[in-house]
């Protein structure tokens, strides 16, 4: 429900990320790993930030998602294993104690940055 | 969140749809570049980062003013308000409480809860774009209205939904989570991330179990898969049944 102010929020980091000595550059891509347990929608993220980077240097990007599955480990006995069903006991030990490993991901892996003077320079040769 | 809803592949935008992933980018070059020319810079950063770091300063400052903090969370309509007009006139007496109320629109709880005596701050997140949960910073903001040399409690009751306010911490030591017997016995397997964040569940309504076709035993089952060790206290905030256990509950966790 909140997707747009997160795609706000990704628009804003990437801009912030483009290095110094790219003066023209335009983001290309954003790479963002999504855990299945965030309350994150990544259908209405696209969607969102398809109006999220309208007249900023994202304006023809792409954002690819990659999502992280949830990984629970048993704090007795340490058996790890992908938590498919929203059931958090040990299916070894049937212990309660059990934390999340990934799932909960919300993350901006990287952009990938097109410099607009060096491609002119690489079409006019 | 039924997990395994969707195929990957169906998250990906149309342009690289069936594209395989790769991240690996060595030495800042491009690893699956898009077109020639691009290269890839590496970020490694939480979306939600400026939201934790504002967190932790709440957090911070709560620990230096001595305020215990709480977040009531639950979907609209489950009774957070109800409880927590019972739970002040339980503790108001010996516990100086703060109470901060979020909604989309209206201050109708906030008049509610100010009936206690407690200072009340409404927050309207229509102001900030009609938000579906609260954040850090719009606690770092009501608290400005109190005088937290004075609180020993502070009470945040969340904007109804059981989806959002999951994500985003405040600064808060303990999270609760209200579901009330006419919303469904599943509830807890449909929104687990709130029901795994939060440190314990009041189940709310019991009054009404002579006219509903409730299976409670299931409820608290399905709980208990999502969230094993968790408290439940079944209440009603009406005729505060179960309010002693929550109550003892609570004073405890404020004074351990």
């Amino acid at each position: 429900m909140h997707e747009m102010g997160i795609a706000m929020q990704i628009v804003e980091i990437a801009i912030a990320s483009i290095p110094d000595d790219l003066k023209n550059a335009r983001i290309d891509r954003v790479n963002l790993k999504v855990g299945k347990l965030a309350a994150v929608v990544p259908e209405s993220l696209h969607f969102c930030f398809q109006i999220a980077i309208q007249d900023t240097p994202l304006y023809n990007s792409d954002l690819h998602i990659e999502e992280i599955p949830v990984v629970a480990r048993c704090a007795d006995c340490h058996v790890e294993w992908i938590v498919r069903e929203p059931v958090f006991r040990c299916q070894e030990c049937s212990s309660g104690s059990v934390e999340i490993i990934s799932g909960r991901e919300l993350d901006i892996i990287s952009i990938e940055v097109v410099d607009e003077d060096t491609t002119d320079a690489d079409r006019s040769v | 969140m039924p997990i395994d809803r969707y195929k990957s592949q169906r998250y990906y935008h149309h342009k690289d749809f069936q594209k395989p992933r790769h991240f690996h980018a060595g030495n800042g070059a491009a690893s699956e570049s898009k077109k020639r020319g691009s290269r890839e810079i590496k970020i490694v950063r939480k979306v939600l980062d400026v939201n934790d770091a504002i967190a932790q300063q709440n957090r911070n400052m709560f620990a230096e003013k001595d305020v215990f903090v709480i977040n009531v969370m639950s979907s609209p309509g489950s009774g957070k308000t109800a409880i927590l007009e019972k739970t002040l006139s339980h503790i108001m007496h010996d516990v100086s409480t703060a109470v901060i109320v979020g909604d989309i629109c209206t201050s109708n709880d906030a008049d509610r809860l100010a009936a206690s005596g407690a200072p009340v701050v409404q927050v309207n997140t229509d102001a900030f774009g009609g938000d579906c949960h609260l954040a850090a910073h719009v606690i770092k903001t009501a608290v400005d209205n109190f005088n937290l040399d004075e609180i020993d409690l502070l009470i945040v009751e969340n904007l109804g939904n059981l989806v959002c306010p999951a994500e985003f911490d405040m600064g808060e030591n303990l999270r609760i989570v209200v579901l009330s017997v006419t919303e469904g016995e599943d509830k807890p397997l449909k929104y687990p991330l709130m029901f795994r964040v939060c440190h314990a569940a009041l189940l709310n309504k019991i009054d009404l179990l002579p006219h509903l076709e409730y299976d409670r035993e299931a409820a608290v089952q399905n709980i208990h898969k999502v969230n094993p060790p968790m408290p439940i206290f079944e209440i009603s905030a009406k005729t505060e049944e179960g309010f002693d256990s929550w109550i003892e509950w609570l004073m405890q966790k404020l004074h351990g």
